[in-house]
Formats: structure tokens, sequence, C-alpha cells
């Protein structure tokens, strides 16, 4: 064991209703990357919080070479030599690099030729970085390097990472995994908070697990299985969903020269999109966050309408100029990916919530009257059938946990039979337990004949789920070829652009070329 | 020729109290807080440059109160919207009807007393240079503040770190509380400011323009102003301009009137709001680009995270 560079004791902080961290103790070494495991709720991010001085903990004490150490505010824990690299980036769209770079930094760093310092820190770690473009225009990954480089220029001693390859594809988390590496070699301890064991295992020499704001485990992950890690992290032994494959039947879903321009600012455009999804199979679709997914998925939903009403066809009948509702009615359900705001209305009850999408198909109102009581027992039925825990149908979906909620929305779409799923991220965010019932409710709609769509960031995931997989990069989707044909490797690359496996027919897969 | 100076000289005097009022407005939605309170704080700040400069017979002691009393509008619309969280729309709506309701009566002894003549720059041999002179040195001294002012707001958001954070705190207020600035610091720093202009906008009218009270006198010009900002895309020097051509209008359109062509005066009146919104709504139509240069946190509360 090196010599301990931050040393935590019996760190503990409530919030109202949670104890966030109870009794937490661990230390990090000098050059060691050590890993903070867990579930979301597990605690983590409250306690990086604390050590980087956003948070102040209600009782234990920290100690920073062995000197008491207690950050008021996250410019102390800088100047302390703590960086931190944020799950969702602090940064800003409509500033350069540069500005960005220079706000959080201390206003004594950011004096100078900051641009020149940039540029040498970004080539000697092979981050390449133009200090003066917009971040809006930059992809995920280099929005990754550019915390990385901020954090890189205040030399730290020790880099906070909490999340950091989530949105990464596999072929950037290796640059990212060299350059953590060359830190620790030179001495620069690394905190590395994730839930993805095989990385950790890859990456991490100490581990600490948590459970429920409490350490459960140390270990070293080396040393470890992913499956033994999983468990340590959920308390219980897991079932992965089953994988037979189904029969596809009829093409439900057809895509065809779907074409958009992006309504944001940094949106991505949509360009000639083609895609079929057959009665009986699940098609996922793969690609880093930001590479077109979002308007896609607003295409697909008739929030934008497309250009030509047969861009996108259900059971061969145009739909692509209806209006959500025209959709729905049609047969065409969705998940989309924000539960709370997109998916459900906060301050609306399950019942209210049940009526706005499946007014139409469950006949929940005549002649412009709703149908209350009709209305309460579906939402009872989904509760029900899909387990959701709450203390009633009447209560606000604000009040149902990430995954209870996320059960809910996603029981209420399958509920109404579609012929056609699309469901945004159905599992993003939500605990172990829930995301494999929703990928079980998902598996087993496909057997009873749905076409199911599915875009996710997670491809273990997709995986797991699929029998076809397509990649969308850069606003184009790639042919969508079997999982059996595929390997990580071969998306990764997809996901980066690299390849462009737009075969006409399946199975047609290019190699892929790196 | 002397007729184009009287005109050009009206066009200033037109347009610095929404020079005024619209680069304070402009630094406030740079920090993403949307005040509507403009046209109260304006009023406020009238009323008490007029009463003060009065009482007192010292102009500049009525400039100070109209600084001081559009930042204390502000800093009530601060308390609620930044503190209580209020909804900044309708505190602002709020704010706006509360100043002009708090300048009436206010203002109820003052009707009808005049301030007399508000100094002037006066250089030896400059300002009596024919036709030049009086347009460029023969102003009051609050037109060349109007303008340094825009300057000023300009080069601090492109030169100064001051200015780098609060246009950083305008576009995400939530990551720049995870770098750790001080969000709801920043935006009252901010709204002190935008209600010390708007003040100084007001005072303007009453102790330069028109140097005695009328109730209601800024007829609009808060939400000229706001309108302006938006106009300008937030840029400091397209608020100038904005702020000029609406004066321009304004002076132009009287003077047709003198010349007695051939419209309802009630027409020609209308001309500065009418074109402002059209040049706003042709401005607009290209959303992507105002979406661009709006703050993205533009009237969103901020609550830090526990």
């Amino acid at each position: 064991m090196p010599e301990p560079l931050l040393e935590l004791d019996g760190i503990a902080r409530a919030f109202p209703g949670v104890l966030a961290n109870d009794d937490i103790s661990f230390s990090v070494g000098k050059g060691e990357i050590h890993a903070l495991l867990g579930e979301n709720g597990a605690g983590k991010s409250t306690l990086v919080k604390i050590i980087y001085g956003v948070l102040r903990p209600d009782a234990g004490a920290m100690t920073l070479r062995g000197k008491p150490f207690a950050p008021h505010r996250p410019s102390e824990a800088r100047a302390e030599g703590i960086g931190m690299i944020f799950q969702h980036f602090s940064l800003f769209e409509a500033l350069t690099v540069a500005e960005n770079i220079a706000l959080g930094m201390a206003p004594e760093l950011a004096k100078g030729d900051l641009r020149g310092r940039i540029v040498e820190v970004s080539t000697r770690y092979g981050l390449r970085l133009d200090p003066d473009l917009m971040v809006g225009d930059l992809s995920v990954g280099q929005r990754q390097r550019v915390e990385i480089v901020r954090c890189l220029l205040q030399d730290p001693q020790l880099i906070i990472m909490d999340e950091p390859t989530s949105v990464l594809t596999p072929q950037e988390v290796e640059v990212l995994f060299e350059t953590l590496r060359r830190l620790a070699g030179e001495g620069c301890s690394i905190l590395y908070i994730s839930h993805k064991l095989e990385e950790i295992r890859a990456l991490c020499d100490h581990a600490t697990i948590l459970r429920g704001g409490k350490v459960v485990a140390t270990c070293t992950p080396a040393e470890e299985t992913a499956r033994s890690l999983a468990e340590m992290m959920l308390g219980e032994s897991l079932s992965p969903p089953a994988t037979d494959r189904r029969t596809p039947g009829e093409v439900r879903l057809r895509l065809d020269g779907l074409s958009m321009a992006s309504e944001t600012q940094f949106g991505t455009d949509l360009e000639d999109i083609a895609l079929e999804v057959r009665s009986g199979e699940i098609v996922g679709i793969a690609g880093v966050a930001g590479n077109g997914q979002t308007l896609l998925m607003s295409a697909l939903i008739g929030e934008v309408r497309a250009a030509r009403p047969d861009a996108i066809r259900l059971d061969g009948r145009p739909i692509g100029r209806l209006p959500p509702h025209g959709r729905r009615k049609a047969g065409i359900c969705f998940v989309p990916e924000e539960r709370l705001g997109h998916a459900a209305v906060p301050d609306m009850s399950l019942t209210e919530n049940v009526i706005l999408s499946a007014r139409m198909r469950k006949n929940l109102s005549r002649n412009s009257f709703l149908n209350l009581q009709r209305a309460a027992r579906y939402a009872g039925d989904v509760v029900a059938r899909f387990g959701v825990k709450t203390a009633g149908v009447d209560h606000a979906a604000r009040s149902l946990s990430g995954g209870n909620l996320q059960k809910f929305v996603v029981g209420r779409e399958i509920m109404q039979e579609p012929s056609v799923l699309v469901a945004s991220q159905p599992t993003w965010g939500v605990d172990a337990g829930a995301a494999a019932f929703i990928q079980e409710a998902l598996i087993q709609l496909a057997k009873d004949g749905t076409a199911v769509l599915v875009i996710s960031q997670d491809l273990d995931e997709l995986f797991a789920i699929s029998d076809r997989i397509a990649v969308i990069a850069n606003g184009r989707l790639s042919a969508a070829d079997p999982v059996d044909t595929l390997t990580i490797e071969q998306i990764g690359l997809r996901m980066g652009g690299q390849a462009r496996g737009r075969a006409n027919a399946p199975g047609a897969a290019e190699p892929a070329h790196a | 020729m002397e007729l184009v100076v009287n005109i050009l000289l009206g066009i200033v005097i037109a347009a610095t109290p929404l020079v005024f009022a619209a680069i304070g407005e402009l630094v406030v939605e740079k920090s993403g807080v949307l005040n509507l309170g403009v046209e109260g704080m304006m009023i406020v700040g009238a009323i008490a440059g007029f009463s003060v400069t009065i009482q007192t017979g010292n102009y500049l002691a009525g400039v100070v109160a109209a600084l001081v009393a559009g930042a204390l509008m502000a800093l009530l619309f601060g308390v609620l919207t930044q503190t209580l969280l209020a909804n900044q729309v309708a505190t602002g709506l709020a704010l706006t009807m509360f100043g002009l309701g708090l300048a009436a009566l206010w203002g109820q002894d003052y009707s009808g007393k005049a301030a007399g003549n508000f100094p002037k720059l006066d250089i030896p041999v400059l300002s009596d240079l024919p036709l030049v002179g009086k347009l460029l040195f023969g102003q009051d001294y609050l037109v060349y503040l109007s303008i340094l002012l825009v300057v000023g707001v300009s080069w601090f958001f492109r030169k100064t770190r001051g200015g780098l954070i609060i246009r950083a705190i305008g576009e995400n207020h939530d990551a720049a509380h995870a770098i750790g600035y001080p969000v709801v610091f920043y935006r009252y720093l901010t709204l002190l400011f935008g209600g010390a202009c708007a003040g100084l906008g007001g005072a303007y009218l009453s102790v330069v323009q028109t140097p005695f009270w009328a109730e209601g006198m800024t007829a609009g010009r808060g939400w000229i102003a706001l309108a302006l900002v938006v106009f300008a895309a937030w840029r400091p020097g397209r608020a100038l301009l904005g702020a000029y051509l609406f004066g321009g209008i304004t002076i132009l359109q009287l003077h047709s009137q003198g010349f007695g062509v051939k419209v309802e005066a009630q027409y020609l009146s209308m001309l500065p709001y009418l074109a402002t919104i059209a040049v706003l709504v042709i401005i607009s139509s290209d959303r992507l680009k105002v979406k661009l240069n709006a703050p993205a946190c533009l009237t969103q509360p901020f609550r830090a995270a526990t």
C-alpha cells in the first residue's frame, strides 16, 4: 500500500428522509486508481461532493497528506490539488473551450498564455483540443477532454471522475484509460466512480463498494469476477434476462429516407435514416448521446413531422405527417427518454398520466368527456401488473422513485397492446431490479408479436435483449445486423462513425477497419 | 443645416433614456434573469431624481437618488425571485405596477414644477464649432455616460473574468454552481446594476429631457428597452443602435407633424412602437439565431442542489 493521500474517517451526511452517507471510511493512496463502486442511490455522488467541497458532512473528518481537510467550497478543494470531472459535464455550450477552462480555474492560474498551455497539455496527453472552438460544437468525448484538460492544468494530486465512460465509445474509453494510467504513473491519484464492473476490473488498483450509504466491502478488483463484484454491489445474486430468439414476422415499422434538420442550437440533423422493424423482434439502436437519438425519437413520436408522409410507415400505412395522438391511434406507442417531464407530467396523478397517453387506445374519453373511473382502473391495472410501488393511483407521478415511475411508464405503453413500441433509454438510471423487470417485459412484448425498437446508450443492455442492432452516428443510421454477427468492437467503431455499415440486406455487415 | 443638427440633437436626447434602461436590462438578462419591471424601476427613478433635484437644487444628488431608487426596486425583485424563488415574469409585472403607483403617489406635489437645465459639456472652441460642436462636444454629461456605459459593458463581457462568469451563469447555472460560483450573489449584483441603470434612464426623462414631472411619463419606454435587448440579441452595441433607431423615428415623426404631413398625428405617434415591433419580428424570424444568443437559463429559477 502506497502512502495515503486522502483519508476519510466516519463521513456521514443525511438528507430529509435518507441517510446518503453513513460512517464511510477509506483511504486513497498516492498514485493509486481507487474505485468507488455502487448502485444508483448508494451514496457515491454525495460522497464525492463532500470531498470536492460542494457539500459538507454532518459528521466525520477527512485528512489530505496527513493534514485535516474540510473544504467549504470547490475552489478550496481545487487549491489543495483536487480536481473533478463531473458526470453531467459542467460545461457551458455557448462559450469556447478556453473560456470554459478559465472558468474552472483559480483566477491566478487562468492568467497569462492560457491558450498556449491548453494546447501544450492536451498534446502531451494525447487529448487534442482547439481552444477557440465553441463547446456546443464538440462531441461528447471531446467535451470530456475539455474537463480533463481543465483538471490537468491545475496540477492536481487527486482527480475525481464521476461515471466518466457512460458517454464514450469503447475506443474513447481505451484512450481515457491510457491517460489515466499515465497520470497514475506520474503519481497522481484517481478516485474512479462507476457501476461498470469490467472497467473497474481493468483499470483500478483498489475498490470500495457502497450500498445504501455504507461501505459494504473493499477488494482488489483484478482478483474478483464481474459477478462477484455485482453481488457485493447489489447484495443479492442476479439472473440475466432470458435470451431465446424469436422468429420475426412481417415488417411493422419501416423508416425510409427520413431526413430532418435539428431545431436546437447544437443538435444533430438526421440524414436519410432507413430501418425496418418486424413483428416479434427487438431492434436496438446504439450510439453515443448527441448523435441524433433525440431528434429520431421526436420524429418517431411525431413531435416533429417528417417532410414526406411515407418516410415513416406503420403496417404499410404512411404516418410521417401524423401528430402523436394520430400515431398512437394507428398503433405505435412510445417510452421517451426523460420519464419526469416528458413521459409523465410530474405534478399530475398516475390516473391523469395514463389518460394523456392511453386516452384513445383504451377509450378513456368520450365526446371530450373523460371517463375517470375507467382511467383509474387502467392505472391500477398497470400498477398491479408491473409491480409499481406507490401509495395509490391518485398520487402525483413526481412522488414515485425513478425505477417505479419507469416501470409505470413502460407498463402504461405496453398494456395498450401496440403493434410497435419505441423506447428510448428504457432502463437509464433505474435500479438493477427494475431494469431487469423492464427488459423482461420488453422481451415478452416482442414474443407476443409487437415490433420493439429500443434506443439506448447501454451496449450491454442492447446485446442482452436485441435481435438486431443498428448504430446511429452523426445523424446517420447503419444497417441493423443480427447480434450474433456483431462484436462490441465493431459497434464501437461504428459509434465513432469510422465504418459505415450501410448495407441493404441485414447480415451483410462490413468488416470493421480500425 | 441648422434643422438637421436640431433633429440629430433631438434623437440623442430621445434615445439616451432607452440606452440606460436597455444596457442595464441586458446585463441582468445575460446573468439569466428576466426583470420585466424595467418600466416600474424607470418611473421610480424618474420621480426620485426629479424630487431630489428640486429639493436640493443639486443635479448630482438627483442622479444619485435615481440610481439608488432604481437599485432598491431591483433589490425588491431580487429578494422575491432569487431568495424566495418567486416566478420572474409575474414578479416583474407586479414590480412595474407597483412602481407606477408608487411614483404617482410620490409625485403628487411635484406636478407642474420645473427642474431647470441640466449642465452640459462645454469645451471652449470645440463646443462652439459650427454644426458638429453642439452635437459632439455640447451634450449633457449623461449622454456621454450612456455611451461610455455601452462601451464599458461590451468590454466587460468580452475581456474580463467577471463578465465571463456572468455569461457562464446565464448559460448554465447548475454547471456554474458545481464549479463553485455563487450564482445568486452574481444575479443580485446584475439586478442592482440593472435597477440603477433603469432608474438613471427614468431620471434622464424627468430631469434632462423634459425637466418637469408628469404621472406615467415613462410612457412604455421600459417595455421598449426590454424589447431592444432582444432586438439587439443581447449585444451592447446593437442595443445602442436600437435605442437610437427608436429615438430617431420618434423625433422624425414629430418633425414630420411639424411639416404638415397629411397623416393623423395618432398614427405618426404609433410609428416608433410599430417600427420596433416590426424589427423585432423580422429579427426573431430566425429562431435558431435568437436561441444562439439568448442566455440559456433566462427566467429559470435557480435552486442550489443540496
